[in-house]
């Protein structure tokens, strides 16, 4: 059995955040548990610089951001890194168990903060499983983070802030990217991203969406047409376009499983993208010692994953009977930056749905 | 399908590796996930679904999906999107559910 103070489940924004915060806070000994060889979750795959503000590191790109919160803790004594590690379970006692260097290891930690993260979400239609069709991630994994392209002739489906910056990266890496489809009546990503693609000459088409691929042992091409008001595909509207790749950029769902398996309550709240952690504002769960932080709390982007991670070290480092003279000035703070940063008609949905997952 | 030259981003100096999929000898790079490199060789057909054996590549390439498990060096049920490449490393298309140790 491994005993330590802090357990932090996840190293992307959130967990490299909530490390940062609690080690300041003084925590002594944290373990930041991760099932990738490298820690930074999705920011190593951004090639994008970032909106916000300077306390979130604005106007630094993405990748730049992850190596700055990753070399502050390589130099941090009181936290180790467990790359290649993946949580498994969590028990009534607060064992957690995980997979780490290819071995089985008990850990006993005084309080966790479990910031998994997000999952992809996929979209029904005809041969959706062929092979060629990914995630709007997977293409940044495989091109941002390893240099592989994910293929000749893209059709993106969903016109989000992922979707738009995803083609814009394929656009950066050469692939040739056919169109943009967007299902609702409105392009949902800033205008701003919108705009760079559209002047590269991607076509971004609204009310439309799948309706079938096509293909043996790997996608050929794709049917797409327009959808009406009810969002029912219209006959007569098909358009068929050759590709190699579908690129589904549906949005996210928050990974909360270990949160249902340690007793926390849950609830479905839509706008925060499907079962999340009901909470306090400190982001303590109903579980006494299990906090949250980022995605797993309610999908949104990596700057409120950031601020959420600090909150929620520093909460936990407030449980655990640590003295912070300045916590509340911290607090404040947090808060204060999440409010900012949730802004504009996106920002109230993810507010309303906060406030029914608070407690 | 390697990025050759990208106006951000740098991939750097990287050790090449062989080893084999379905006994074909291909080429990545060290430690890079088996995915990217089967990925790259063109080689994106690499599982089927239990009942109705159709065709599966990556979906999520971060370990969430379960898209993507092959059989290496023996042993079943690998995620080779997280994966490290390894010289020699023998990777083969799973039947059914695997085998358990």
């Amino acid at each position: 059995m491994i005993n330590t103070e802090l357990l932090i489940l996840g190293g992307g924004p959130a967990g490299l955040c909530a490390a940062i915060e609690a080690s300041e806070a003084g925590v002594k000994d944290i373990i930041v548990l991760d099932r990738n060889q490298e820690l930074g979750g999705q920011l190593v795959k951004q090639t994008h610089m970032f909106f916000g503000s300077e306390k979130q590191y604005a106007s630094t790109r993405g990748f730049d951001i992850a190596k700055i919160l990753i070399d502050k803790l390589k130099e941090d004594k009181n936290v180790k890194l467990w790359t290649d590690s993946t949580a498994l379970s969590i028990y009534e006692d607060g064992v957690i168990t995980a997979e780490h260097e290819g071995k089985y290891v008990k850990i006993k930690p005084k309080a966790t903060v479990v910031a998994t993260g997000a999952s992809e979400k996929t979209l029904a239609f005809s041969n959706n499983d062929l092979p060629g069709i990914f995630g709007a991630g997977a293409v940044q994994t495989l091109m941002n983070q390893y240099g592989v392209k994910p293929g000749d002739d893209v059709v993106m489906l969903g016109a989000g802030n992922i979707g738009l910056i995803v083609t814009y990266q394929m656009l950066q890496a050469g692939v040739n990217v056919k169109a943009i489809i967007e299902g609702a009546p409105t392009i949902g990503g800033y205008l701003v991203h919108a705009s760079k693609v559209r002047r590269m000459g991607v076509p971004i088409l609204t009310s439309h969406s799948v309706k079938e691929a096509h293909g043996t042992n790997n996608l050929e091409a794709v049917t797409i047409w327009q959808l009406n008001e009810k969002w029912e595909g219209i006959p007569g509207t098909e358009q068929k376009i050759e590709a190699d790749v579908l690129c589904i950029s549906v949005g996210l769902s928050p990974l909360g499983e270990l949160l249902f398996q340690a007793g926390c309550e849950m609830a479905f709240i839509p706008s925060l993208s499907g079962f999340v952690p009901k909470r306090d504002e400190n982001l303590a769960t109903t579980v006494p010692g299990i906090f949250v932080a980022g995605d797993v709390s309610g999908v949104e982007e990596a700057s409120s994953a950031m601020v959420g991670g600090r909150l929620a070290g520093l909460s936990a480092a407030l449980y655990l009977g640590h003295k912070v003279a300045d916590k509340d000035a911290r607090k404040a703070d947090y808060l204060e930056q999440l409010d900012s940063l949730r802004h504009g008609d996106v920002g109230k949905r993810i507010k309303d749905g906060i406030a029914q997952a608070t407690i | 399908m390697r990025i050759e030259n990208h106006p951000v981003l740098d991939f750097g100096e990287r050790k090449a590796v062989k080893f084999t999929f379905d006994g074909k000898e291909l080429g990545g790079y060290e430690n890079e996930p088996i995915a990217a490199a089967l990925h790259a060789a063109g080689m994106r057909d690499i599982s089927h679904s239990l009942v109705k054996h159709r065709p599966r590549g990556l979906y999520c390439a971060i370990g969430n999906c379960s898209s993507c498990m092959m059989v290496v060096n023996g042993e079943s049920n690998v995620r080779i999107c997280l994966e490290p490449l390894k010289e020699g490393m023998t990777v083969e298309t799973q039947k059914g559910r695997g085998e358990i140790l």
